[in-house]
């Protein structure tokens, strides 16, 4: 039976160091949405997620009652719309219709964000994925939920650099288009190589199409808890130290599988996976950097933050997978700045520059996220960045993103807040040197030789 | 069986357990196991419990145990056990 030790261990993780589920994802397929008439599939795909996902947000209030876990967000994943919207949408402005349709939908259901407008463009663009990444711009300035993301690479299929080029100009012009918000939409736009289909975290949760009609996704977080478990490692060598971080993600991983098996049963749709991720929030005590610097490391940043951050990662996904059944998504730590409030403080005291994070996420779950830098980096050099993440990604077979913020009429030493979840940042200086003609080439990058396994 | 953890943590003061113990009974929620200690002047209780029988939903007794709790100033918290189990059981 129970003990009073354990149940005081679980609530106080609860209480005091922020162990929460990170989100209820519902992921729904909308390929049998496909209509020819703009105005009947925007209805179609009204209609089908908000069938859909009527209870979920009441759902997963619910169950965090009973079990006594806050569960932050409840959220959906569509099918990439570009897919979706290709029979119907002759133009990027008839694209915008089904962002506003979405933006509906979400707010009809009670969802913070709603993600999957997005394009897989990995090894070409038809002409439905052109339009719709250049109507991104324009629907995440007119939406408040909907989040887009899109896939310009892989390993089994290279870099798709025209489609790199092109985000580096959509990135500029979502900045542009949301400047009075300092540039909010470019926080809802990620750019993956090897994106995950069945991601729960937003804003670059799509729901794949090698997936079932609709699914529930979990993501758990908990860097505080982890934290606070390696202040009884201090002094220990590292068998203990990844001993300690083992245990404590079996535990957190556990409460995810626990609250997704149960949203599963009441809303009657099957559990997809669980993605094991540390994400933090701006919130003292919910920082994977602080976590870090628990490790050894006087700020983040510091010479061993890579070698540190890849071993928390490591031991995060082995205690994580004997907790769940089906782990997925991205499973790792996230290292996004302006979300943590140990990253925000790295990077004020100059202790992390953009080039460590960029190290850092050859060894972590995702990429460069959230990360604002000054509003006159030219499109060209933005695109260097997601070539530079994407490169990475393709190269160690691996999950890379980019999600970064040209903040337009800020420079280097301004703070950009975001508000909420998506907290604050002080503008990072970019490497002045161009790459335009690098990424104006044109053309796919191949596919690396490791890729041919067959 | 329907397992339901009640943890009782505040200032200690006479007759917490009773108050606890007879709404539980008058709710019909049967008492499997408690433990209770005192740690650094603050109470803090544990009772493992059996809502099977129990005459009300869970939200509502939760919430009014909640609210008895706040009346003689402790935290009364009912969660789910499974939150425990899988926690610390493989």
């Amino acid at each position: 039976m129970l003990n009073m030790f354990e149940v005081i261990e679980t609530n106080n993780m609860i209480e005091h160091e922020k162990l929460d589920v990170r989100t209820i994802t519902m992921g729904i397929s909308l390929l049998d949405c496909c209509d020819s008439d703009l105005k009947t599939l925007n209805q179609k795909i009204y209609d089908k997620i908000v069938s859909k996902a009527k209870d979920l947000v009441s759902t997963g209030e619910a169950i965090s009652k009973d079990f006594g876990i806050p569960i932050v967000n409840k959220r959906i994943s569509v099918t990439p719309v570009a897919l979706i919207g290709g029979c119907a949408c002759k133009s990027s402005s008839d694209f915008v219709t089904i962002a506003q349709t979405l933006d509906q939908a979400a707010k009809e259901v009670g969802v913070n964000f709603i993600g999957g407008y997005s394009a897989l463009v990995g090894k070409g663009m038809t002409q439905a994925e052109e339009n719709l990444i250049r109507s991104i711009p324009q629907a995440l300035a007119i939406t408040e939920r909907v989040c887009s993301s899109v896939n310009v690479g892989s390993t089994k299929t290279g870099l798709n650099m025209d489609a790199v080029r092109l985000m580096g100009e959509i990135v500029k012009e979502t900045a542009k288009a949301t400047k009075d918000e300092d540039s909010l939409g470019c926080a809802k736009l990620v750019v993956f190589c090897n994106a995950p289909d069945d991601n729960p975290f937003m804003a670059g949760a799509f729901h794949g199409v090698t997936e079932a009609d609709a699914i529930i996704n979990v993501g758990v977080s908990g860097p505080g808890v982890v934290k606070e478990a390696l202040k009884q490692a201090r002094g220990e060598n590292f068998e203990v130290l990844c001993e300690t971080i083992k245990k404590t993600a079996f535990k957190i991983t556990r409460v995810g599988q626990l609250v997704a098996q149960e949203a599963s049963k009441r809303l009657g749709v099957p559990f997809g996976i669980i993605d094991l991720s540390l994400a933090p929030t701006p919130a003292v005590g919910d920082s994977v950097a602080e976590i870090l610097e628990e490790i050894g490391l006087e700020s983040v940043g510091a010479p061993g933050t890579t070698a540190a951050l890849a071993m928390l990662n490591d031991q995060v996904k082995k205690g994580g997978v004997m907790a769940s059944s089906y782990v997925g998504g991205l499973s790792g730590a996230f290292i996004p700045v302006s979300e943590d409030q140990g990253m925000i403080v790295a990077v004020s005291r100059e202790a992390l520059t953009l080039e460590k994070l960029e190290a850092m996420t050859c060894v972590c779950s995702v990429g460069l996220d959230m990360i604002a830098i000054p509003g006159d980096t030219t499109p060209s050099t933005i695109a260097g960045i997601i070539a530079d993440e994407a490169a990475i990604g393709m190269i160690n077979q691996k999950t890379t993103a980019v999600r970064i913020i040209p903040v337009i009429g800020k420079t280097v030493g301004d703070t950009v807040e975001f508000g909420g979840l998506l907290g604050y940042a002080p503008v990072m200086p970019v490497n002045q040197y161009s790459c335009e003609k690098f990424v104006t080439r044109g053309g796919r990058i191949p596919a690396p030789i490791h890729s041919f396994k067959n | 069986m329907n397992k339901i953890i009640i943890t009782v943590v505040g200032k200690d003061t006479v007759g917490i357990i009773a108050k606890v113990c007879t709404y539980l009974a008058d709710t019909h929620i049967n008492i499997l196991d408690i433990s209770q200690t005192i740690v650094q002047g603050f109470f803090n209780m544990m009772m493992i419990v059996d809502m099977e029988e129990a005459t009300k939903p869970f939200e509502t007794f939760s919430q009014e145990l909640e609210t008895l709790g706040q009346e003689i100033g402790v935290r009364i918290k009912c969660q789910r056990e499974e939150i425990f189990t899988k926690m610390h059981r493989i």
